[in-house]
Parts: structure tokens; C-alpha cells; sequence
């Protein structure tokens, strides 16, 4: 751990903490319609997601805007996922909406290695351990967040 | 008006999300998090193809910031490689770590190549 104090809780993650995956599979998961609500929802996030980042790159231009952007993203999917193993107040919706649609969307890998590739070396570099550093940082700060959450 | 910055990237961004979770679905998702490395390599050499091959300003909101932007992410690859960390397989996670930085590099060089014989 990279913080000083652990959560109250061990940082347990969900059993399918990746936001690709599917949510759980049962009978109702597999019907068409639920299906179709799932992408709908991912799609409505994504497109919130996508904008956000944007407007972010437009206030911060350089690498700026996509490091902000990943950073905080980090911290807000960390925050989520280990919510849901905590408290697990936001319903599945909520974290489809949030999580796989909106914070994967807001933050990019892609654009992060485009910029990375275009800068100079040195900045290049620096640009790769900072977004790494913080990013996996921020994921145990949001984790930690969430923590503090469950003791309310 | 359809042309305005904010559609475009939404609209891309809503077909990038989409497009992300209907390849999670396929990807098998074992201990190793290959969905998260598939979109992001897959999602960088697309983003590298169409900006080397110089599409213009609004196919590249489309196409580059929204749909690229948003099929790749950076949020989830940093939760699997703190998972992995966190459930003690450190070397699974740097290696994962490694393999997203890799992967994108090499597939934005390859879609410059690519780029380059296409346009001549």
C-alpha cells in the first residue's frame, strides 16, 4: 500500500472488478432487453465521457488535459468498484452508467500513448511514470475513500 | 450544427463505450486482464492510423477523440493492475503494466507505417 493508513477494511475488490466484463450473469442478464438497457446506458456515459475529456484537453492543452483527465478517472473507477464491495449503495445501473461507460470513456489510453509518442523524450518519459505513478495512486485513494464511506 | 465539436466526440464516445463493452463480452476474462489490453492496443493503432493519415478536423473528433478516446481507457487499466498487485501476482502486474505501454507504441509505429503507404 502506498498510503500511510489502510482502510478499515482490506482493500477487497469485486470478484469481476473489470468494468469490460459483464455485470453478473444470470437469466435476467441475458435477455435482449436487459441487454439492450446495458448498451444504452454505456453508450449515454460514454458520450458524457467522451466530452468531458474534451472540454478537459480544451482548458489544458499539451498532455495536460489527458493526464488530469486518467488521474482523476483512476480515482473515481477506484472509488466506485470499491464501493461496490463496501456500502454497495450505487445500483448495478448506476456503476454500469458510471463506471464502463462514463470514467472509461472520460479517460484514455490511446491519446495518453499518441501524446507520449509526439513529445519529446524527456517529457515523453516523464509523461508515462507520472500518468502510471499517480494513476495506480489514485485507484488506492479513491479505494481508500470508499473505505471511509463503510464506516459512516 | 451537426458538425459541432460536442456531437461529434459524443457520438464517437458513445460508439467507442459501446463498442469496448460488447468486446469485453467476448474477450475471455481470466487472470490476466485482456480485455482492458485488447481495446487498448486495438484503440491506439486506430487513433495513430487516422491521425497520421491526416482525415481532417471533424472525422478526427469523430473517429480519433471520441470513438478511440473512449474504447480505450486508462481508469480500468489502472484498477487491473492494482488488482493484480493487490491479489499478489506483482510480476502479472508489471508485466501487464509493461504490456499496455508496449502494445500501444508498437501499434501506434505500425499505424504510422501503415499510414505512410497509404498516402505514399
Amino acid at each position: 500500500m502506498c498510503l500511510g493508513s489502510k482502510p478499515t477494511a482490506p482493500l477487497v475488490w469485486p470478484t469481476t472488478p473489470e468494468p469490460l466484463s459483464v455485470p453478473k450473469q444470470d437469466m435476467t442478464d441475458r435477455h435482449p432487453l436487459r441487454h439492450a438497457e446495458a448498451l444504452l446506458l454505456v453508450a449515454i456515459g460514454g458520450l458524457v465521457g467522451a466530452n468531458a475529456r474534451y472540454l478537459l484537453s480544451l482548458a489544458l492543452p499539451g498532455l495536460g488535459g489527458t493526464f488530469l483527465a486518467n488521474v482523476t478517472g483512476s480515482a473515481l473507477l477506484g472509488f466506485v468498484l470499491y464501493e461496490a464491495t463496501g456500502t454497495g449503495l450505487l445500483a448495478a445501473e448506476t456503476r454500469l452508467v458510471v463506471a464502463t461507460g462514463f470514467l472509461s470513456s472520460y479517460t484514455t489510453y490511446s491519446t495518453f500513448a499518441l501524446e507520449t509518442i509526439q513529445a519529446t523524450p524527456l517529457l515523453g518519459l516523464t509523461n508515462v511514470l507520472a500518468s502510471y505513478a499517480l494513476g495506480f495512486g489514485a485507484v488506492y485513494v479513491g479505494g481508500y475513500a470508499a473505505g471511509l464511506l463503510e464506516e459512516r | 450544427m451537426i458538425t459541432d465539436p460536442a456531437y461529434l466526440v459524443g457520438l464517437g464516445g458513445a460508439i467507442g463505450a459501446v463498442c469496448r463493452y460488447l468486446l469485453g463480452e467476448i474477450v475471455p476474462t481470466g487472470s490476466f486482464p485482456f480485455g482492458t489490453l485488447t481495446v487498448n492496443v486495438l484503440g491506439s493503432f486506430v487513433l495513430g492510423f487516422v491521425t497520421f493519415l491526416g482525415i481532417g478536423e471533424e472525422l478526427l473528433l469523430l473517429v480519433g477523440t471520441g470513438a478511440c478516446g473512449s474504447f480505450t481507457t486508462f481508469s480500468s487499466f489502472s484498477v487491473d493492475t492494482v488488482q493484480l498487485h493487490e491479489d499478489g501476482l506483482s510480476p502479472r502486474a508489471i508485466a501487464f503494466a509493461i504490456a499496455n505501454l508496449l502494445g500501444a507504441l508498437l501499434a501506434i509505429g505500425f499505424a504510422w507505417l501503415l499510414a505512410e503507404g497509404v498516402t505514399g
